[in-house]
């Protein structure tokens, strides 16, 4: 390969250098976005929920992770608007003194980041695996699809358990709390990668004959740089919107397997870890402990979900 | 047809076996297994001839055959937390999550295809936004939380139901039910509903697509002209064609119900095999987790494996797609 020519890729012939701002104003995407209240709602709170993660230590009235400020004498208390209730802690304390309000913002700062990398890791074992399925077929292709197929035929929250259990078998229990973020990302994302696969190796059947992948090939291109610098922009559009839709499924997943015990431990709390806390002091009456960290995690569930319908809808030629 | 049939169970074997190995190595390779039945005086002797009566000097292979026999007479051990036969643990359960699944499956039929009937009739209806609103939050609900709410408003607010546990349960030989007391039904309810939610959910979406879909077709059209009553018409002609889609969406997803009702099951304490499984994941009881990987893996390939087979034999166009993969 020493006569190699280095390939200067021209770039796609784009559309007058316009600012971004000014492009999506005029996209028919905008344009549908505009025209539902219900996504701009479910667009609004979603950013609200994902700032208020951001800002948490700056926005909570105390930090729950610190032991050190808790105090046995602000146990129980109820929220703000109840008798007994004080603005330290808007939402009421658990049993320990800790403040539900702050709490939940640091709990979904978890479980958001566990969300995010699960579909990253998911989206990227599918991406790779549905590239090199459709772009070279055969042996390897049938191989990849069969266990798709499979693994389809489980659902994803059960995969995402058991493996979950399996991992944490071999890795001898909550031994360590770094170890368990890990593996409730792995498990999370090799539970949701078949869906991304599937799409993928659909579009690249489809890419993998185009004129412009010939000339790439032609020009002596490696495979890699076909199939991750050309094939992989063009196949990326619908891998955006099982992305957006898997982020509440992954949020879910993670919540789950945290309510079951089986996720993050109480020392490091996602909402569901949270609510399966709360949930132990529910019967004593404290349902502010369960009733707010669910409500946020519904109402984060409920705005991403439907800000995935709309864009799976608005991306949709066939309802255009 | 016969090929189709011969490769579809040879996929199916290789996913069992697949499992198998899986579950065969947290068995073998995770733990020590003779940890459990020794004590500190066990001289090293006497841990050596364990290990060479159980069979772990063997070949590996060996050993893994060794499993998948034991496997299909469903040994699987001793569990090293309540020191019982595995066996014997979850066919204690078995009927426990049974009943849920069934009660859970005819909640989810039951409510959902009237629902969706509805929402198809009428899709402007004010009534229809009220059970798309529903379905919606059906959706984004995690189970553990509709059953926490359910336990919320239900057992602890108005105190009408049993918030946890298997009550008036009535042995029938080595099934036991609780279908026969007032206490059994009333203990099944909360964690029946909180498992349908999810299917009811999916039945009321298909039923209304199926319905908007068959409610435009010329037949219909043709019996409205011949002047037959619209509930004749809805129920007799539309929902019919229906159906077969709900049927097998409903028997694929027995098998969903039983893998949720892991999650019911902890949150209700419902003693069946859902909350072994968890709590043998809790405490690292690898006899038990492997028993149970099995058991839901046959399960559902089982349950493919018959709905495939079902398909292709109504609809051979199935068989010929399946033949050029």
């Amino acid at each position: 390969m020493t006569m190699q020519i280095a390939p200067e890729t021209p770039l796609p012939a784009s559309e007058p250098t316009r600012s971004l701002l000014a492009r999506m104003i005029d996209s028919d995407l905008w344009f549908s976005f505009t025209r539902s209240w219900v996504t701009i709602i479910a667009a609004a709170v979603t950013l609200l929920l994902i700032l208020a993660a951001v800002f948490a230590p700056v926005i909570a009235t105390n930090n729950p992770l610190d032991l050190q400020t808790l105090n046995l004498m602000d146990g129980s208390k109820p929220p703000v608007w109840m008798p007994d209730g004080e603005w330290r802690f808007p939402f009421g304390t658990d049993q320990q003194g800790r403040c539900v309000y702050s709490s939940i913002l640091y709990g979904m700062r978890i479980s958001l980041i566990v969300g995010f990398l699960g579909v990253l890791l998911a989206a990227t074992i599918g991406i790779v695996l549905g590239l090199v399925a459709g772009y070279f077929g055969g042996r390897i292709d049938a191989v990849i699809m069969r266990a798709a197929d499979v693994q389809l035929t489980f659902p994803p929250i059960l995969l995402a358990l058991l493996i979950d259990g399996t991992m944490r078998a071999i890795v001898g229990g909550a031994k360590s709390e770094a170890l368990v973020f890990w593996v409730l990302v792995v498990s999370i994302g090799l539970a949701f990668w078949v869906q991304y696969a599937r799409t993928v190796r659909g579009s690249t059947l489809v890419e993998r004959n185009k004129d412009y992948v010939q000339a790439a090939r032609l020009i002596g291109l490696s495979k890699s740089t076909i199939l991750f610098r050309h094939v992989l922009p063009n196949v990326m559009g619908p891998v955006m919107v099982i992305a957006t839709i898997n982020l509440a499924l992954a949020i879910i997943t993670e919540a789950t397997l945290s309510f079951l015990g089986v996720g993050l431990p109480p020392t490091e709390p996602s909402l569901g870890t949270l609510i399966s806390v709360g949930n132990q002091f529910l019967f004593s009456g404290e349902w502010w402990g369960v009733i707010f960290p669910g409500l946020t995690l519904a109402l984060l569930v409920l705005a991403v979900n439907l800000l995935g319908d709309w864009l799976r809808d608005a991306l949709n030629p066939k309802l255009q | 047809m016969l090929a189709f049939i011969i490769r579809r169970m040879a996929q199916s074997v290789v996913v069992l076996l697949t499992v198998a190995l899986i579950a065969f190595a947290l068995f073998r390779f995770v733990g020590d297994p003779t940890q459990q039945m020794v004590s500190q005086d066990t001289s090293v002797e006497e841990r050596m001839q364990i290990r060479k009566d159980l069979g772990l000097d063997d070949p590996v292979p060996l050993q893994f055959l060794r499993f998948i026999g034991n496997a299909a007479r469903f040994e699987f051990g001793v569990s090293y937390q309540n020191k019982q036969p595995v066996s014997k643990l979850i066919a204690e359960r078995f009927p426990a999550t049974m009943e849920l699944a069934l009660a859970s499956a005819f909640i989810a039929l039951f409510a959902g295809i009237p629902m969706g009937v509805y929402t198809g009739l009428y899709p402007n209806g004010v009534l229809s936004k009220l059970f798309q609103m529903v379905s919606l939050i059906g959706v984004s609900l995690p189970t553990f939380l509709i059953g926490i709410l359910l336990i919320f408003v239900f057992s602890v607010s108005l105190g009408w139901l049993p918030s946890f546990g298997r009550q008036g349960v009535v042995k029938l030989g080595s099934w036991s039910t609780s279908f026969l007391t007032l206490e059994g039904w009333r203990s099944i309810i909360l964690p029946a509903i909180t498992l349908s939610l999810f299917q009811m959910t999916l039945i009321m979406r298909l039923v209304r697509s199926e319905m908007l879909e068959v409610m435009r077709t010329e037949y219909i059209r043709f019996a409205r002209a011949r002047g037959l009553k619209p509930h004749s018409i809805h129920f007799r002609h539309a929902l019919k064609n229906t159906l077969i889609p709900v049927i097998t969406i409903t028997g694929l997803q027995l098998g969903a119900l039983i893998a949720f009702s892991i999650i019911t099951e902890t949150v209700f304490q419902w003693p069946g095999m859902g909350l072994l499984f968890l709590q043998a994941v809790q405490t690292v009881d690898i006899p038990i987790m492997a028993a149970y990987l099995l058991l839901i893996a046959a399960m559902f390939v089982t349950i493919n494996l018959a709905v495939d087979l079902l398909y292709s034999a109504v609809d051979p166009r199935i068989r010929i797609t399946g033949g050029a993969a």
